[in-house]
């Protein structure tokens, strides 16, 4: 199956362990992924709180540049995801507006017609495509004894989901139950990370941040799994003050969801981003993780 | 009966925040549930609750509803919009008010309007987005002291190999700029 890639930026430096974890799940899943040649930044939330028409035009050079030969788009980032989803439906429901769009595309030479690109989730892609029997089939090293708390956030499940339930998802956390982890009940699994409130009110992102973490804490989760890098970001590199600012004492790793797949298929752990989070994971997977099955048998 | 305030052609407030959103028509029905506010991570720091804030544009309160922090809080996490009994594409509507605020000069008492400038103008000029540069560049403007507690969090980004000192551009950034002028440009004709 082939797929086009758009990483976007947060991949290409800040959440490089979600990009190759990704790119070597995908392979070894038989994921044929190609990049989006030369694409660019998707605007984040900041382009459409200026302007609406540059936002979706600066969009849609990226949907215009997938490969004729491909229809579907991989995303990973839950912004990108929502940007490219969200640009692609707006074009179609707004024809005036998705004629502006190509009005600009067309100065830089480029064209989309809406509808023609089909957005997509990695997890979803593993949990449709790919789809259970394939994926237990793989699994050479069962994450059994460790305790999962998956976190979605909000942008891939919100506004428009792809089959999933917007206020209770459950694909990660069948998928994990699949690898063997014991799924802890994460209820506040879809609330917000605090997007750019870090940057601009702390105390507010803070508290945010500490109701998540201290959530996973309760549930005697070992790590929180993640699918967005905003949302590792916040709960990764804040962790420590988020901590002293509420004397809370966390140490929760944040890990995204593609690296503990990886590990449960064999891949090797170096190939995978891990060393990368701020709040090491790498004590609790010594204490918990189990060798490979071919190992000890 | 309230009297709404309307403009030289006779447009209330509520027809131009219907004009600025797509599906924006629905917020002539807004129940006054207060689902939103509830679903809101950010209700508490807002001057005013997403229902509030309805009910202020609903009335032609089109003042307080500019200067308001309200739409800048809001971190699009679309949990209102999906539990709007009326379909209001809440989220949507935020992002309208924050253009038009911004277009008429009115978003004051916030940082989040120079963090999206600073943000949009790096991509502008180098087609990816550019972290260090953004946070360099937004907290020696806006909040030079935070600086200090930020640098330790930095280094270890930059250590692991998170954080890069220079920025990637794009290859045909001509072709970028030229689509994002030309947006721009059609933007101001309408």
């Amino acid at each position: 199956m082939k797929y086009a890639y758009y990483p976007g930026c947060s991949l290409e430096r800040n959440a490089g362990a979600y990009d190759v974890s990704t790119r070597e799940v995908a392979e070894f899943l038989g994921l044929s992924l190609l990049e989006i040649d030369d694409w660019n930044c998707c605007g984040a939330t900041e382009y459409f709180s200026q302007d609406e028409l540059t936002a979706a035009s600066v969009v849609a050079r990226n949907l215009a540049l997938v490969a004729p030969n491909l229809d579907q788009v991989i995303a990973p980032c839950a912004a990108c995801y929502c940007n490219l989803i969200k640009t692609d439906r707006l074009m179609s429901e707004e024809p005036d507006l998705g004629e502006k769009v190509n009005e600009a595309l067309a100065a830089g030479g480029l064209h989309y017609d809406a509808g023609r690109v089909k957005v997509r989730h990695i997890l979803d892609v593993v949990y449709e495509d790919v789809g259970e029997q394939a994926v237990r089939d793989k699994v050479v090293r069962p994450l059994t004894g460790l305790r999962v708390a998956p976190y979605y956030g909000c942008q891939v499940v919100r506004p428009i989901t792809s089959g999933d339930n917007t206020e209770h998802p459950t694909r990660m956390d069948e998928l994990f139950t699949w690898l063997g982890a014991e799924v802890v009940d994460y209820p506040v699994k879809t609330h917000c990370c605090g997007g750019h409130m870090t940057q601009i009110s702390e105390p507010a992102a803070f508290e945010l941040i500490r109701r998540l973490i201290q959530n996973a804490v309760d549930g005697e989760a070992d790590m929180i799994l993640c699918m967005c890098p905003m949302c590792q970001l916040n709960l990764d590199a804040y962790q420590s003050r988020v901590s002293s600012y509420f004397h809370a004492g966390f140490h929760m790793p944040i890990i995204y969801f593609t690296q503990m797949l990886g590990l449960a298929f064999g891949i090797d752990r170096k190939k995978l981003g891990f060393g990368k989070e701020l709040v090491s994971v790498e004590p609790v997977l010594r204490e918990k993780l189990q060798p490979p099955v071919e190992a000890t048998a | 009966m309230i009297n709404v305030p309307t403009d030289q052609r006779g447009l209330t407030f509520l027809d131009d925040v219907i004009e600025e959103t797509p599906g924006g028509e629905q917020i002539a029905h807004c129940l006054q549930c207060g689902s939103c506010s509830g679903s809101c991570p950010n209700g508490p720091d807002m001057d005013y609750t997403p229902r509030a804030l309805f009910a202020l544009i609903n009335a032609g309160q089109r003042d307080r509803v500019l200067r308001s922090n309200t739409m800048w809080c809001c971190v699009s996490c679309y949990a209102c919009t999906t539990r709007c009994p009326q379909d209001i594409p809440i989220t949507d509507i935020m992002y309208a008010l924050k253009r038009i605020s911004l277009r008429e000069g009115m978003a004051t008492g916030t940082d989040a309007p120079a963090l999206a400038k600073t943000f949009t103008g790096l991509l502008d000029k180098y087609g990816r987005s550019f972290e260090f540069g953004l946070a360099s560049r937004y907290y020696l403007f806006n909040k030079p002291l935070s600086m200090l507690k930020m640098g330790p969090m930095g280094l270890s980004m930059f250590t692991r190999g998170r954080m890069s000192l220079i920025p990637t551009r794009i290859r045909q950034l001509d072709q970028l700029q030229t689509i994002i002028n030309k947006a721009k440009e059609l933007g101001e004709e309408s």
